[in-house]
């Protein structure tokens, strides 16, 4: 004890005592901490759980009902969520794009703001609001299961309907006005399925019917195995196409081959003068 | 050669008395030895600027070698098979035998993908460096008299590999290079009158049809390699029989080339330099992917990738069917799409056209009938510079146009408002650009001109008795001086006679009035070298003022251009 | 230059430089090291290429390097290297080894000497002369005539190159044909269909088949008809189409089919934004505005996406009603002439 209080006006006294109250603090609430909820049945306290959770980061966009909230102009400031289903806000709120940080052209994909238990309220509040697509299943997500006609069946589905806004490898397009189709190539499959579902902003929706479930999962098994495979011939630039490879046979073919000609026509190393 | 050696017995030469026998039994058929006499010591001016077409001639022969191992598994048929091999997303699926064997030669044949990106890589560098080649040639007004004819056989190799290219690309029959053709596809249609006739005749049928990709196989891999490599064989042959161009220098005239003999030295360094291109882009093969074309899928007329672009030497026609507004007009009972003819055939016919007028144009302008075989610093050409830079501006205004979307995608922009930035830009970049070239060329030449005069900067300061600072100067070596001066004077300009001695009008007034104009303009500005009187002058000045030179110390060596004092 | 000229140049010619000599020049032991050096690197070079072969042999296609293929980087890499270092090598031994005093070469003008001209221009003379074909213009002429009219076979063997043009302003879409979702087939009914969806369909007709099994539209037939005649389906609340006059029932309950075919040069366009129901072209970026009959609104297209009119066959599913009112795809020169005969008969 001595030992210890001899050093109290140590330099790093300070910052040993805080480091030890971080670490009783964090170990305490590791044990005591609730696990998070793995249970997928929804229950009403959910449903509770997620109104309060909506009154108090959706509202003020999406009004306290979710009825959605317009302008004097006839605009819209934040859209209804009336029938928009669970499947929607687990999109939406799962990748980060909801809460809206600032306006902008398009909602961009970022951190998650929620917890999945707390993403899995605010969908029950909302899909208790009135019907609407569901969080997808098995038969969606489960691309492993896919055989390889599935998987090539699932690219001809993708080439023919998404490579269009979001090229050929996932890698994400232009679209006017600032919006973009996003890259896709890391998104989790229940997304990718949730995104064909509803169709976020201005992506169109493709509803069950015309892409059935089983349709979806080949896609999302095309995608992942399409990005599973290896880069074959090299650094891939972004799978952007040949406007990467122009600019290195610009910067780096011909800045390089430049380089060895300057190296050719060089002096070198000459004598004084004897 | 001051005398001419005396005939020795070709077993006693050095070189003979290992090759007599071959060398001898040649010699005897085909009396080569008077030919080789002249060439095999050729001199060649030693710059690196000089091997930038280097670069382009070792692409060539890459491309060839390369591209007959890929003949050896390519099919170019357009018949459906399905396909069976080892890349398993595409198992099962529909697909032209093209695409199928380019997918075999990528993935079942050992070193096919390597040989594959190799080729493309190997093509594009053949027209990057057909390109800067060109610009350097343009700059220092190498095409000059005796060259124009050499200048307009670059240019057709130039458009000739614009659509080698474009044909290579196509043969794998995939959607991205598909999309191009359908692109193609429309821009014949929209040729007046004959469009459709045309697009009939050159697909065989309607769009896609089965010709087509037989029919680029053929043409790419013999009817233009065929007039590539003659019209290589005829740009070398110029060349030699010219010989290169030089830049300005101590011993260096226009009667004379200074450099290095053909043997040993230059064939070892363009020896050496096609290794190095080779092994260049082989690595490049090795590290970069090219054109994964497993990825696109196969051509289908009902699917497109967001971010199409044809390969990047196209990407200025691109740039420009993109920003060009939507005209099309009907009259005489016939459509005409001036939205896709324009951009798309105009474009690059000016633009060659131009670019293959310009000598003559030039000439005309000057009225400069001499030979010319030293080169010209670009800023001594202030307004033929100043153009260069505006079409190079011009053609990058089209460049990023192309690009358009990667670059709304990558930086957060938006597709339309970069295309109309690129709309205006193409019309107010270049003239931005011609005014600025210009104005930094007549900087530079008065610079050169103050160094001739004044001296260099040493970075010598001196202080003198009543507090003024002042910076010695110090001639440059004579060496450097003559470089400077070597260029031509300007012509005398003058109006042209409007009536002769008799009052009879001039008849070709109006021509002659254009050509004055022309010329007055293309000097305008342009600093003349000193004269003897001003170098004079500026001698005695020099040799006037306190601590000017001499005091310097017999071995100053001068300074760097960084102020750090020379010493050896 | 002439002496007269030369008196007037502001400074004098100081002539070549003196010879700087390399260190390999004049000193025996860096000369051999540099020869050591340059060896080593052909050397090495060999080994590289018979690790080439090595790798060959012995690396699976299936192997990864660095997420890359294990064989494409092997191979590249040494014989890559290999050929640079020879390379290298080669400009070494030019640049350090090899003689390299400056030397200077005469060079001769162009042209040739006036009597080689004289004497060239003579025998070309001499040779008209000769040939008597300035006196004989019977024959010159009657020649000129037997040449120019080889151009006539010449031209006429390219006729088989293709057919004359035919089919431009019909697609296979009939009349009661089924509008059937690309690759899978299936047949719509707008219930399938929710506000803001997109579906990329065919005719029915590519997905028959005859009593045989094959199917009717097969290869380059095939894809020659995709080209014109795919469309797409967009559904779009009711109240937000503003069809023009005449087109107020082409759609049903906002349920509009649209030619996938650009008018400008002819790629597919699915890039549909279903808030503001703009349909974005990603070859050239021309915009269509689907809820105002397909008009251009941005971009080089001027022509607006043609529209196929739907309707419901007896069992709910949609059909076209017609071909397309409006010729599909680019345009060509005589697209003025046949849209008036399409009018005509329609």
């Amino acid at each position: 004890m001595r030992k210890l209080s001899t050093r109290r006006r140590h330099p790093l006294a300070g910052l040993v005592v805080l480091l030890t109250g971080l670490v009783i603090m964090g170990g305490l609430w590791a044990t005591v901490a609730p696990e998070p909820a793995t249970a997928e049945t929804v229950t009403s306290r959910d449903v509770e759980a997620g109104r309060l959770l909506f009154e108090i980061g959706c509202a003020s966009c999406h009004g306290t009902n979710a009825e959605g909230i317009g302008t004097q102009r006839g605009n819209v400031y934040g859209p209804t969520l009336i029938g928009v289903g669970a499947a929607a806000v687990d999109f939406q709120v799962g990748t980060g794009r909801m809460p809206l940080a600032q306006t902008a052209p398009q909602a961009p994909r970022k951190d998650v703001e929620y917890s999945p238990e707390e993403i899995r309220q605010l969908s029950a509040f909302v899909a208790s609001l009135a019907p609407g697509p569901a969080i997808p299943g098995e038969e969606y997500t489960d691309f492993e299961k896919a055989s390889i006609s599935d998987i090539r069946e699932g690219g001809e589905i993708f080439r023919t309907n998404c490579t269009a806004c979001h090229n050929s490898v996932g890698a994400g397009g232009a679209m006017p006005g600032g919006k973009y189709a996003p890259d896709i190539r890391d998104v989790t499959a229940k997304h990718l399925a949730e995104a064909m579902i509803i169709g976020p902003q201005q992506m169109p929706v493709f509803s069950d019917e015309v892409i059935t479930p089983e349709d979806k999962r080949n896609v999302i098994a095309y995608v992942k195995a399409l990005n599973s495979e290896p880069e074959y011939g090299g650094i891939g630039g972004g799978g952007l196409g040949p406007v990467v490879d122009g600019m290195f046979t610009w910067i780096i073919g011909i800045g390089g081959l430049a380089g060895f000609a300057i190296w050719i026509g060089a002096h070198g190393a000459r004598v004084k003068k004897r | 050669m001051t005398t001419t050696p005396e005939y020795v017995p070709i077993e006693q030469t050095p070189g003979g008395k290992k090759a007599a026998g071959p060398v001898g039994w040649l010699d005897e058929r085909l009396g080569l030895a008077g030919l080789a006499k002249k060439n095999l010591r050729k001199v060649f001016p030693e710059h690196w600027s000089f091997m930038l077409g280097e670069i382009a001639l070792w692409s060539f022969v890459i491309l060839l070698i390369t591209g007959t191992f890929l003949t050896f598994w390519y099919q170019p048929s357009m018949a459906e098979v399905e396909y069976a091999g080892p890349y398993v997303p595409l198992n099962g699926l529909e697909m032209s035998q093209a695409f199928q064997s380019t997918l075999k030669i990528s993935f079942e044949i050992r070193g096919g993908l390597l040989i594959r990106q190799i080729h493309h890589w190997s093509a594009a560098l053949f027209i990057a460096a057909m390109i800067v080649h060109m610009l350097r040639v343009f700059f220092t007004g190498a095409y000059r008299k005796p060259r124009e004819i050499n200048w307009l056989i670059g240019l057709g190799l130039l458009t000739l590999g614009l659509v080698e290219g474009f044909a290579g690309y196509s043969l794998p029959d995939d959607l991205l290079s598909g999309t191009g053709l359908r692109f193609v596809d429309g821009l014949i249609r929209s040729i007046p009158i004959v469009g459709s006739y045309l697009e009939f005749f050159i697909f065989g049928g309607e769009f896609p049809g089965d010709e087509i990709i037989p029919r680029l196989y053929m043409a790419h891999i013999l009817l233009i390699p065929a007039l590539l490599l003659g019209l290589i064989g005829a740009h070398m042959l110029l060349l030699v029989f010219h010989k290169h161009t030089q830049w300005p220098g101590p011993g260096r005239t226009e009667g004379n080339v200074v450099g290095y003999p053909m043997l040993p030295v230059y064939a070892a360094k363009a020896g050496g330099f096609f290794f190095i291109v080779f092994g260049f882009t082989a690595l490049m093969g090795a590290f970069l992917q090219i054109n994964p074309v497993w990825v696109y899928g196969p051509y289908n007329p009902s699917e497109v990738t967001a971010g199409s672009q044809p390969d990047w030497y196209m990407g200025f026609v691109e740039g420009a069917v993109r920003i060009m507004p939507a005209w099309e007009s009907t009259f005489f009972n016939y459509t005409w799409s001036w939205n896709v003819f324009v951009p798309g055939a105009l474009l690059m016919g000016l633009m060659f056209g131009a670019l293959g007028a310009w000598p003559f144009v030039e000439r005309w302008i000057t009225g400069d009938d001499r030979e010319h075989h030293l080169l010209e610093r670009p800023r001594n050409a202030p307004v033929r510079t100043a153009f260069g830079v505006a079409g190079m501006t011009m053609y990058g205004v089209f460049w990023i146009a192309g690009g358009n979307d990667i670059i709304a995608t990558q930086f957060g922009l938006d597709i339309y408002t970069i295309t109309w930035f690129c709309r205006v830009g193409i019309f107010v970049l270049p003239v931005i650009a011609f005014i600025a070239t210009k104005r930094i060329c007549i900087g530079l030449q008065r610079s050169d001109a103050n160094s001739i005069l004044h001296g260099y900067e040493t970075g010598v300061l001196e202080r003198s008795p009543d507090g003024g600072y002042s910076e010695r100067h110090a001639p440059l070596p004579a060496a450097d001086q003559f470089t400077l001066t070597t260029h031509a004077r300007l012509p005398v300009l003058e109006a042209p006679r409007e009536f002769d001695e008799n009052g009879v009008p001039a008849p070709h007034g109006r021509a002659a009035r254009a050509r004055a104009w022309a010329r007055r303009f293309y000097y305008d500005g342009t600093l003349d070298k000193p004269t003897v009187t001003d170098v004079e002058h500026a001698a005695e000045h020099l040799a006037d003022l306190d601590g000017h030179p001499a005091e310097l110390g017999a071995d100053f060596q001068g300074v760097s251009e960084t102020g750090v004092p020379r010493v050896h | 230059m002439s002496d007269e000229i030369a008196k007037h140049e502001p400074i004098g010619d100081p002539g070549l430089a003196e010879h700087q000599y390399r260190p390999q020049d004049v000193d025996d032991a860096q000369a051999r090291r540099t020869e050591r050096q340059i060896s080593a690197m052909f050397l090495i070079a060999a080994a590289l290429f018979v690790a080439f072969c090595v790798i060959y042999v012995t690396v699976d296609a299936n192997e990864t390097f660095l997420g890359w293929s294990a064989q494409n980087f092997g191979f590249g890499f040494t014989l890559g290297t290999a050929l640079l270092l020879i390379g290298v090598g080669i400009i070494q031994w030019a640049k350090k080894l090899m003689g390299d005093h400056e030397i200077v070469e005469l060079r001769h003008p162009a042209k040739s000497s006036d009597e080689d001209r004289t004497e060239v221009l003579a025998d070309i003379n001499a040779g008209i002369e000769e040939s008597g074909i300035g006196r004989r213009p019977m024959i010159r002429n009657s020649l000129l005539t037997a040449l120019g009219a080889l151009g006539l076979p010449t031209i006429f063997m390219l006729r088989d190159l293709g057919p004359l043009p035919f089919g431009q302003r019909v697609t296979v879409w009939k009349k009661g044909m089924r509008v059937v979702n690309d690759v899978s087939g299936r047949p719509l009914k707008p219930a399938d269909l929710q506000v803001g969806q997109l579906v990329n369909a065919e005719p029915a007709v590519f997905f028959e088949e005859d009593e045989e099994g094959h199917r009717l539209y097969e290869g380059a037939e095939l894809l020659a008809a995709k080209g014109k005649a795919a469309v797409i389906v967009v559904r779009m609340r009711p109240e937000a189409v503003r069809p023009s006059q005449g087109r107020e029932n082409w759609g049903i309950d906002g349920i509009l089919c649209y030619s996938k075919i650009c008018t400008h040069v002819g790629c597919p366009i699915s890039l549909w934004e279903q808030q503001t129901h703009h349909l974005l072209c990603p070859c050239h970026q021309s915009t269509f505005d689907l809820a105002d009959n397909g008009k251009a609104i941005f971009g080089p297209a001027l022509r607006s996406l043609p529209q196929l009119p739907l309707a419901l066959d007896d069992e709910g599913y949609l059909i076209a009603v017609s071909d397309f009112p409006e010729i599909v795809g680019p345009s060509y020169p005589e697209l003025a002439r046949d849209q008036k005969k399409l009018d005509k008969s329609s």
